[in-house]
């Protein structure tokens, strides 16, 4: 284990003109640990998710990353074409909509192979056996590699993306409502699976969610936000046993018993 | 060999701010120390803040005031004001927990719920799936259980599984809340016995049990929490 964090995020604000998006945001991330931010709709957790994984340009703050040679790198200094090379191989991002991360037109085997194609792989046939790999490890049969994801249920789909974006290895995995509009009994099988990837592969994650369920299930840290700000943050069974802010108290009160 | 854990002037209240703040202190002045290889519990009514004190020693609550030094990988770290990566880090290699009720995975086995905290301290799966099963056939949970999801076990079987899952890694500080609650005579006597193994192997264990039996059988001394009541404290 490391004792250098992956990822460094410094006061990190995004304004809407008036608007507060986040507001002064730091913590660090070390590999393999999983944070999850909750907060409900507006409190600015996918502005900051989208800020990190720098689809959005913050206002002011900074976030450094560090690259597999060791070295920080200031994300937000580097090009356009740097920030999309790491995209493309050592991070991922699952959509909460997978028509948002998939290219519904063409096969699933596709959409997992074209990963692969972007770090530099041109053996069809490795790349095929690669993507057959990869869909049974998320749970799709064989047979539906030739498939388009247009034919697939929501919760299919929602695996495919999860494959698309592990088959390159990379190191951190931004993840926003991964399980938001499925059927419960799908979001657990797809709540089971993630967890068991993140913790084989060794996964740095951020999951941005509204589900506290969810948030427990999957990560050891924990940030609750609203209205741009952290209002608390911790161990995620620490912040829900023992909630310290107002907020968090009402969130955590507010979660209806089976 | 330093003292496994020493907790001292430890205090916690919970404020209540959906109902204008109010304050509820909890426990104060809380102060002791466990030894390696002895059991100690903590002893008190319900209410008394046993559960909240074997909380803030696993990182579950937060801690207001005071210090719990833990001897940790050859250095001494105080978990009242560990960063989250420090506690997670104290909880893989050195303070185990058993619960009072097993929080349950979907689609996990009860052999891997078993396993995890092995596998997590980076031993084989395979290997770590064998200790698991001779842990829930010492505890006799029925083999054709092993394989399902604990959800729909009843209570006295999870609190096997949760009890393996406790005392499967050679942790040097175990807490135990209350792990014979709901269990027959049988395995209240396993549970005794994995005590005794226990500290035999040198562990530090800190527990609370409400079952008298159990008590006089494994405890070596007593702490009478109602000492720590708020308010208490001018002594």
């Amino acid at each position: 284990m490391t004792d250098e964090p992956l990822l460094r995020v410094s006061a990190l604000s995004k304004f809407y003109g008036s608007r507060v998006g986040c507001d002064n945001v730091s913590f660090d991330l070390w590999p393999g640990e999983v944070l999850a931010v909750v907060g409900e709709s507006g409190s600015g957790k996918t502005t900051l998710l989208n800020c990190l994984s720098t689809r959005l340009l913050p206002s002011s703050g900074t976030a450094s990353y560090r690259m597999r040679d060791g070295q920080f790198r200031e994300l937000y200094r580097m090009s356009e074409a740097e920030r999309r090379f790491l995209m493309r191989t050592d991070w991922g991002f699952v959509h909460q909509n997978p028509a948002d991360g998939l290219r519904m037109t063409v096969s699933a085997g596709a959409n997992v192979g074209e990963r692969l194609m972007a770090v530099g792989d041109r053996h069809y046939g490795k790349i095929r056996a690669t993507a057959v790999d990869w869909l049974s490890r998320v749970e799709i049969e064989q047979d539906r590699i030739d498939d388009e994801p247009r034919a697939f249920s929501g919760g299919m789909r929602q695996r495919l993306q999860i494959a698309r974006n592990l088959v390159t290895g990379p190191r951190l995995v931004f993840m926003d409502e991964p399980t938001g509009g499925l059927d419960v009994s799908v979001q657990a099988r797809l709540l089971d699976l993630l967890r068991g990837l993140v913790t084989d592969l060794g996964l740095a994650a951020i999951v941005v969610t509204h589900d506290l369920a969810v948030a427990r299930l999957l990560s050891q840290r924990m940030m609750v936000m609203k209205d741009g700000r952290v209002v608390e943050s911790g161990l995620t069974d620490r912040v829900l046993d023992d909630p310290r802010a107002p907020y968090t108290q009402l969130l955590v009160s507010s979660i209806l018993q089976v | 060999m330093p003292t496994p854990l020493v907790v001292s002037d430890v205090a916690k209240s919970f404020t209540m701010h959906l109902r204008d703040g109010i304050k509820l202190p909890v426990i104060a002045g809380v102060s002791f120390s466990i030894k390696a290889g002895e059991c100690t519990v903590l002893g008190g009514p319900s209410g008394a803040g046993k559960s909240s004190i074997l909380k803030m020693l696993y990182g579950n609550y937060a801690v207001d005031e005071g210090q719990i030094i833990v001897s940790h990988e050859g250095g001494l770290i105080d978990l009242a004001n560990a960063s989250p990566r420090t506690v997670l880090a104290v909880r893989r290699q050195t303070i185990g927990y058993v619960s009072q009720f097993l929080r349950t995975v979907p689609r996990v086995s009860a052999l891997d719920v078993v396993a995890e905290p092995l596998v997590e301290r980076g031993e084989d799966r395979e290997a770590a799936r064998g200790k698991a099963r001779a842990l829930l056939s010492q505890l006799n949970l029925p083999e054709k259980l092993w394989a399902l999801p604990p959800a729909t076990f009843s209570g006295g079987e999870q609190q096997r599984v949760n009890i393996a899952r406790g005392f499967i890694t050679e942790h040097p500080i175990l807490l135990l809340d209350e792990p014979t609650a709901s269990l027959d005579a049988t395995n209240r006597d396993v549970v005794i016995e994995l005590i005794a193994a226990k500290k035999a192997a040198g562990v530090a264990l800190l527990g609370i049990f409400h079952d008298h039996d159990v008590r006089e059988a494994v405890a070596d001394r007593i702490i009478d929490v109602t000492a720590f009541a708020p308010g208490k404290l001018a002594a």
